[in-house]
Parts: structure tokens; C-alpha cells; sequence
């Protein structure tokens, strides 16, 4: 069963939060995830993970009436934003769960975990079921 | 050469590649280093053979290249390899002057067998068995396997490593398991079997020509496990199954890839002699008198297979079959489809009623399929409001995208008819 795991990070005073932590602080943050998806490809279970770009600069796009680009935002008010994602391969529901937790515990200021909130939402499926 | 014809080769490869692993087995223990030398030799033989022509023997030209490949190996890395380097010494390897052993010596047609119960270990998990079958066994590359399960071919490329290690570690030999265990290791071979063709059953219409067809594989390794044993009813009821179902793959998705069900399907598309197949390999299956659950679901799908219309359906006879297949497993899909059945034969409001007497079955509630069976009786009985919900609420906890759109393309349609009605 493929999951998706989206990360959502909490925003600082309008920016990117990692941007105020200690050289130590970052590095330990950076070892953790390289850990994390090195331990994902170990296990068989690594499908796709990004990390995305500081949400400073992002713009929500809409169609107008004649299809041309409507954009809106940066929205400095938000409190989380979605920091990256990883999709995996893995048996059960549980498992994904297990896997999230553990994402959730990656290191912050103090090297103290951040327990993020980690959304995790099932991949459906292409093929259809048998009948 | 022309694309049959490599298509042709690719099939011939597929089909020697466990029975030359087998063979290696025989010179090499080690499961890593005997099925890494048989794909180079394998990818030596699609590469050279195009050009060079098929050899005279096949299979001992995979052999012996698969065994030089492994004395390569064990010289060239002699400190992490010194157990194969030994092995090499104390065996001759063979060279292209030596005689072939004959047939049936060194391979023997129990090496399939053998490697298929092996890579089917209940030790390792349905994932990682599955990797391992379809290389192994079927004889296909990591990135086909990957390609075929939309994963990085990284990915797979560790689960099957995982799985070798998993075997390695648990010392599962490669010998015929003993006749008291046969029976509890055949389920397990059969139930990968059953995955595989799941997995690839429905992707079938993928425009993808180059992607390896699941679903054809797995007929392939259950046809060559129904050589191996013929008098096994549930190898067979398992191919029965997989032929009857597959006869239908052309008819069931629809040109931009909805579900069809089977009441709306064009039967003239159903392919006529997998049918014919299926039904005489689960007759012939039943009269063994050894009843199981492949069998079962295979002779409820020759039913519907041999019925030229939805409306010509036997269904007392389908319901008799589920009746059986209730009382030897206990699985709520099958008690689901009981209830249809019984709709079928009864009317709808004695299927809801079998629906509700299932109870609180943890299992039956949290599935999407309890709704999506209700909202279709409920159809049946013209409550199209109380239809639409169900179908609606099945529609939201499907994990398959096809199959969500039609419950709620279907919702749709019921609840625009009545409104139509109405006004």
C-alpha cells in the first residue's frame, strides 16, 4: 500500500523557522532526515521524497473566466506550512503510522524533537478491484 | 530480429531461468550468488542471441555461463566469496568442450518447484515473496519488477536483497519441504500466485507496452506449478481461477479506463477459449473430491462465464457455491458476495436482510464493500435516495480511484433518474 507523508512544519514570525537555528542545530535536523530516508531505502519501502522550498514566496493559482493565471498570496498568516513529503511503500496502515511518528520526532532548536505534524493519506490505487 | 520473435526469446528465457537456477543450486548454496549469476547469464543470452542465433541447448548454455560467471566471481573477490571459491575448486566447472548432462539429471523439473516454495517462505512478507518469485522463478529483472509495481528500481532492488538475507538467515535450504509441511507451504506459494495476478489483473489495459504484464505472469508461473503437480485440485482451481477471470480483462475497463461491471460488460469481448480452459480445468478439479477455496471461486466465475446474458445467470447455483465456500473460509468479502447472491435469488430486501444479519463483524463494517452492496440492492429495491448514500459512503473509503469513480458515477446516475421521475 503507497501512503503519502506530508509534513507540515510550524511557521515563525513570517518565515522559514529552520532559518534561525543554530549551524549544530540545522546539521543535526539535515543527519536526521538523510538517516531516515537511507533507512526508507534500506527497508524496501522508499518510493518518492522531496523536501519544498520556503512557503515565503508561494502563490495559491486559479483559472480566471477566460483561463488566464489568477495568482494570490504570499499568505504571511498561516501558522503550518506543508515543509515536504515522502511516499512509501509499505504493508499495513500501521506501519505508515509507525513511519510518520517517527518523522515526526526529527530534531529542532536544543536538538529537542519538533514533533511535527505529519498528515498521512493512502494512495489510491490505479487498478481496479477484481470482478 | 523482429519483435515476436524477441518476445518469443524473452518467454524462452523466463521459462528456463528457474531450472537453470535450480541446477546452479545444485553447485552453488548460496541462494545471492546463484540467482546473481544466472540473470547475468540471462542478460548475456538477450544480448548475444539475437546476433549469434538461439543455441543448440538453451538451457546448458545458461548453465555453464552462469557458472563461469561465478567462478569470475569468486576469484575476482576471493576475501568475501572464499565458501564459493572452494565450492568452485572442489567442482570442475564446466567448459564449452564438456559434455552436457543429460536432461532430468542435472535439471530437474522439481528445481521450479523447489525455488518456488523456497521464495514463498512464510518466513518472508507478501511483499518481498512477490519480488522474489518474479525474479527468481519467473526470471524477470529488477527493473521490470520495479517498473511493474511503480517503485524506484533502488527500492525493489533492497527488498529482494532483504528477502535473500531473510532466507539466508533463516537457513531455509533449498530441498523439497518434508510431505508434513507440504501442504501448510503450498498455501503460501498459491497465495503469492493469487497476489501476483491481482496486482497486474486490472492494470491489463495500461497502454504501456513495455511493462511486464503481471497478470500474465502469474499464469505462466501457475501453469508451469500445475505441470509440476497435476493432481493438486487447488493448483488447478488457482489456474481455473486466474483463466476465468482473465477471459473477462478486454471487457471490464472501459476506453478511458472506467470499471465495467460484469452486469453492463459486452460478453462477445470475453475471450471464448480461456473460458473453455478454465471451466475444463475446474471440472476436472471437483471431481478429485478434494473441495477448496480456489476451486470454489473458480467455479462461481465459470458460472457467470458461461452465461451469454447477466439475466441468464445461474444464480441458485452460484449462491449453492458461496454457501460451501462461507463454511470453509472465513472471509467477509465472501459473505458480502453471499449476500448478492441471495439478493439475486431471493430479491433485494433478502440480501439486505443476510447483510444486516452478519452483524457487527468488525471486519464487514469497516469495509467500503458493506456500503457499495447495499447502495446496489438498495437500487434494486428503486430506493434510489438510500442507494445513493451507501454509494456515496463506499465511494469515500475505497482506496482504488477506478472503482470510486464509478460508486459515485453510479450515485449520480440513480439519483438524476429520480429526480427525472419526480418532476
Amino acid at each position: 500500500m503507497k501512503f503519502m507523508l506530508m509534513m507540515h512544519a510550524p511557521r515563525a514570525s513570517g518565515e522559514y523557522q529552520i532559518g534561525s537555528w543554530t549551524p549544530d542545530e540545522f546539521k543535526a535536523h539535515i543527519a536526521f532526515m538523510h538517516d531516515y530516508n537511507n533507512a526508507l531505502l534500506t527497508s524496501g519501502e522508499f518510493v518518492a521524497a522531496e523536501g519544498l522550498s520556503p512557503p515565503g514566496a508561494a502563490r495559491l493559482v486559479r483559472g480566471g473566466a477566460t483561463g488566464e493565471t489568477i495568482t494570490d498570496g504570499p499568505f504571511a498568516e498561516t501558522k503550518e506550512f506543508l515543509a515536504g513529503y515522502w511516499i512509501i511503500d509499505v504493508e499495513s496502515e500501521q506501519r505508515a503510522w509507525d513511519l510518520a511518528a517517527k518523522a515526526s520526532m526529527a530534531p529542532g532548536p536544543g536538538g529537542a524533537p519538533l514533533r511535527m505534524a505529519i498528515e498521512v493519506r493512502q494512495i489510491m490505487s490505479s487498478p481496479p478491484p477484481r470482478g | 530480429m523482429t519483435s515476436p520473435a524477441r518476445r518469443t526469446l524473452s518467454h524462452l528465457l523466463r521459462d528456463l531461468a528457474p531450472q537453470v537456477l535450480g541446477g546452479v543450486m545444485r553447485r552453488c548454496r548460496d541462494f545471492a550468488d546463484a540467482e546473481d549469476a544466472v540473470q547475468d547469464a540471462l542478460f548475456a543470452a538477450a544480448t548475444q542471441w539475437p546476433i549469434d542465433g538461439i543455441p543448440q541447448n538453451p538451457r546448458g548454455w545458461l548453465y555453464q555461463t552462469a557458472l563461469r560467471r561465478l567462478t569470475d566471481q569468486a576469484r575476482s573477490n576471493s576475501a568475501r566469496r572464499e565458501r564459493e571459491a572452494v565450492v568452485a575448486r572442489e567442482s570442475p566447472v564446466a567448459t564449452e568442450s564438456e559434455p552436457m548432462v543429460a536432461d532430468g539429471i542435472m535439471f530437474g523439473g522439481d528445481d521450479t518447484l523447489v525455488l518456488l516454495f523456497m521464495c514463498c517462505h512464510p518466513s518472508l512478507s507478501e511483499p518481498t515473496a512477490i519480488a522474489l518469485t518474479l525474479r527468481a522463478v519467473g526470471g524477470l529483472t529488477t527493473r521490470e519488477i520495479a517498473s511493474a509495481f511503480l517503485v524506484p528500481e533502488s527500492t525493489m532492488a533492497q527488498r529482494i536483497s532483504r528477502a535473500r538475507q531473510t532466507i539466508a538467515s533463516s537457513a531455509v535450504s533449498f530441498e523439497m519441504p518434508s510431505a508434513a509441511e507440504r501442504a501448510h507451504r503450498l498455501t503460501s506459494v498459491l497465495r503469492v500466485l493469487y497476489l501476483i495476478f491481482n496486482e497486474g489483473y486490472a492494470s491489463s489495459s495500461g497502454a504501456d507496452v513495455h511493462r511486464v504484464e503481471l497478470a500474465t505472469e502469474a499464469i505462466r508461473l501457475t501453469r508451469a506449478l500445475h505441470h509440476l503437480l497435476p493432481d493438486d485440485a487447488e493448483v488447478a482451481g488457482l489456474l481455473a481461477l486466474m483463466r476465468l477471470t482473465d477471459a473477462r480483462r478486454d471487457a471490464r475497463v472501459g476506453p478511458h479506463g472506467e470499471l465495467i461491471p460484469l452486469d453492463e460488460q459486452d460478453r462477445t469481448r470475453w475471450h471464448s477459449e480461456a473460458i473453455a480452459e478454465g471451466i475444463a480445468l475446474v471440472s476436472a478439479a471437483l471431481r478429485l473430491g478434494r473441495i477448496g477455496a480456489y476451486q470454489l471461486q473458480a467455479a462461481i466465475a465459470a458460472i457467470h462465464d458461461e452465461a451469454a446474458t447477466m439475466a441468464e445467470t445461474d444464480w441458485p447455483q452460484i449462491l449453492a457455491f458461496y454457501e460451501v465456500l462461507a463454511d470453509i473460509e472465513d472471509n467477509p468479502i465472501v459473505l458480502l458476495n453471499r449476500a448478492v447472491a441471495i439478493a439475486m435469488v431471493r430479491g433485494p430486501a433478502a440480501g439486505l436482510a443476510a447483510i444486516d444479519a452478519l452483524g457487527s463483524d468488525p471486519r464487514i463494517q469497516a469495509h467500503h464493500r458493506i456500503d457499495a452492496v447495499r447502495g446496489h440492492l438498495y437500487a434494486m429495491t428503486g430506493d434510489a435516495q438510500r442507494a445513493a448514500i451507501h454509494l456515496q459512503q463506499a465511494a469515500a473509503r475505497t482506496s482504488s480511484m477506478p472503482e470510486r469513480n464509478y460508486l459515485l458515477a453510479k450515485a449520480v446516475r440513480l439519483l438524476a433518474a429520480r429526480a427525472l421521475t419526480a418532476s
